[in-house]
């Protein structure tokens, strides 16, 4: 309770040390003073999906160096490289790579940003047991879930019309989906989900209709397949392979709709930054990314 | 002595009837202090004229007239299939059931008041859903047809109830004077304690509306929560109610979209306030 506590406080609080931190460090580098000050808290900023993962993994690290002050805020992946750029927070946690033109600002601003692979990101298709249908490929999956595709005989099925289930549009799933399959990582993309699409209330609920509706096509993430399910192989495009959704194809990045999770800092870390970052890494902290329905990066 | 402890017991009664007006004023400030700044960075008339709901992207689209119109269809519907239920069960009560079964049917009746509405919901999920689908043969059965079963069921024991009251207070008199005249007893219902007990019946159907259209959770549940103007009833509909459940949990506060579910919520409020006064309007006139 009271490492959930204490992260509450200073996660409501960070938004007032925010500017106080980034004077203290941009100011002195050397001093030993600072440096100390800045060794006992972590500010890790960035990517609204990953909030949960560094969350759960702030309080089981929480828990065992009481004395450090972690704060944990979202705002987006772009948003967190923003603050790293300006030396403002110690971590910040993406869903994306770097870009080059963020690159070149780090390093105009003194930064050297360093990359940590933390966590992988995997999100199945589902669809009933019975649907014949198995195999999709990526255009296919917009061109559903957009409705631009609405007969299951249209994609080698029985016939009948495509029921699109999506999570609510808040979810971070959502935004993924959106962002991945719909929109292809082009930001200029305006594409949504269509209108005619069941927003769920939870995965749960998604797994629930597709595991008694042969209509049905869903995604969630690879924690929840079960042989109630049928999980669709997917196809980066119609010349590649289709690639079953497994830990291990996401692992070795041949499953399509997956994505690492990263840290990036200020070239190598001390203190407890550090620490907190190889917790992550550790056997624990990867057990952490399973149970809050990531990939971890290895079988645990 | 008495007279202070009367005069205490006064008060106090005094307070516990003012609270209730002092809460409905509260919460009424509260929605309209959060809703309507929304309007000030979103056109009212495209909030209740969009066709799009889709609150987090960006720009985000804020329409709610998919919303609405889920929210009607639900209710209207409901309130098709519980009216002429409930009023025939009120009437079996009040009128033929012997003794015996009335105590067993209204004790029944009761107590299906008293089910949670997320069992409801649930039952509904799991047994309704695939059943509509199967048996009207459509894509799914998360439509606004299955949520209107399940709200129709739930409404009705505030509609029996209510209307079995009005029923019961129509004068013996008039019943004995239909009778003697050579009224058969179905004609005496239909022509003289029907018309009789109606402002009373009505007044219990708004009640019932209201109950229907302001349920959330069983709606979540059952309708599909597609913000798309339904074609047909068999569609699936999102409702509004559903939609600030749905969402309100993930926005940030203070955001548009927070803003914009207030928005919502005061839509609601007036609703269900036409509603309230709309019934209330028919049972003091049946008072009278």
């Amino acid at each position: 309770m009271t490492a959930a506590a204490r992260l509450a406080i200073t996660t409501i609080v960070s938004a007032g040390f925010f500017f106080s931190s980034c004077a203290e460090r941009t100011g002195a580098k050397a001093p030993d003073g600072a440096d100390k000050a800045g060794s006992r808290t972590v500010q890790v900023i960035g990517s609204d999906t990953m909030v949960n993962l560094v969350q759960a993994w702030a309080e089981a690290f929480g828990a065992l160096h009481p004395e450090l002050i972690l704060s944990i805020r979202g705002g987006g992946s772009g948003a967190g490289l923003a603050a790293l750029i300006n030396g403002s927070c110690d971590v910040a946690m993406t869903s994306r790579p770097i870009s080059e033109k963020e690159t070149g600002e780090a390093e105009a601003n003194g930064i050297n940003p360093r990359e940590w692979t933390v966590a992988l990101d995997g999100l199945i298709v589902i669809v009933n047991p019975a649907n014949p249908v198995s195999n999709v490929t990526l255009d296919q999956l917009r061109d559903i879930f957009l409705a631009r595709v609405r007969d299951w005989s249209e994609l080698g099925g029985n016939g009948g019309k495509i029921v699109i289930l999506s999570r609510e549009s808040s979810s971070g799933t959502y935004l993924f989906f959106k962002e991945h399959v719909l929109r292809r990582g082009n930001s200029k993309n305006k594409d949504e989900f269509s209108p005619e699409a069941l927003l769920m209330p939870s995965s749960q609920a998604i797994v629930n209709e597709v595991s008694q509706n042969p209509h049905a096509v869903g995604y969630v993430g690879l924690g929840y397949l079960s042989p109630r399910l049928k999980a669709l192989a997917v196809a980066k495009n119609p010349h590649s392979p289709y690639v079953a959704p497994s830990i291990a194809h996401v692992t070795d990045d041949s499953y399509p709709i997956s994505r690492p999770l990263f840290y990036y800092t200020n070239g190598n870390p001390t203190g407890a930054a550090r620490e907190f970052i190889e917790f992550a890494l550790s056997p624990t902290g990867q057990e952490i990314v399973v149970k809050t329905d990531f990939v971890p990066m290895e079988r645990p | 002595m008495k007279r202070l402890f009367d005069w205490i017991i006064e008060r106090f009664i005094f307070l516990c009837g003012i609270l209730a007006v002092i809460f409905v004023a509260l919460i009424f400030l509260f929605l309209l202090r959060e809703g309507v700044s929304f309007f000030g960075s979103y056109s009212p008339i495209k909030f209740v004229g969009g066709i799009y709901w889709y609150p987090t992207s960006d720009p985000p689209q804020f329409g709610i007239i998919s919303l609405i119109v889920g929210s009607l269809f639900v209710t209207v519907l409901a309130a098709c299939l519980a009216i002429p239920l409930g009023v025939a069960t009120a009437l079996f009560i009040a009128e033929i059931a012997p003794r015996w079964l009335k105590d067993v049917l209204k004790t029944v009746i009761e107590l299906l008041a008293a089910i949670p509405s997320v069992v409801i919901g649930f039952i509904g999920m799991v047994t309704l859903v695939p059943l509509v689908r199967q048996a009207l043969n459509l894509p799914t059965g998360l439509s606004a047809f299955s949520g209107a079963l399940m709200l129709g069921f739930m409404a009705l024991p505030t509609i029996v109830t209510i209307s079995e009251d009005a029923i019961r207070t129509v004068p013996w008199s008039y019943k004995e004077g239909a009778i003697a005249l050579g009224a058969t007893r179905w004609q005496t219902m239909y022509r003289i304690i029907l018309p009789a007990a109606l402002p009373g019946i009505l007044g219990a159907v708004m009640l019932g509306v209201g109950r229907v259209i302001g349920e959330t959770m069983a709606v979540m549940m059952i309708t599909g929560n597609a913000a798309h103007i339904p074609g047909s009833v068999f569609d699936p509909v999102r409702t509004m109610t559903a939609t600030i459940a749905a969402e309100m949990g993930e926005t940030v506060r203070g955001s548009p979209h927070y803003e914009a579910l207030f928005a919502i919520g005061l839509v609601l409020f007036v609703i269900t306030f036409i509603v309230n006064f709309t019934a209330d309007t028919f049972l003091r006139k049946a008072r009278r």
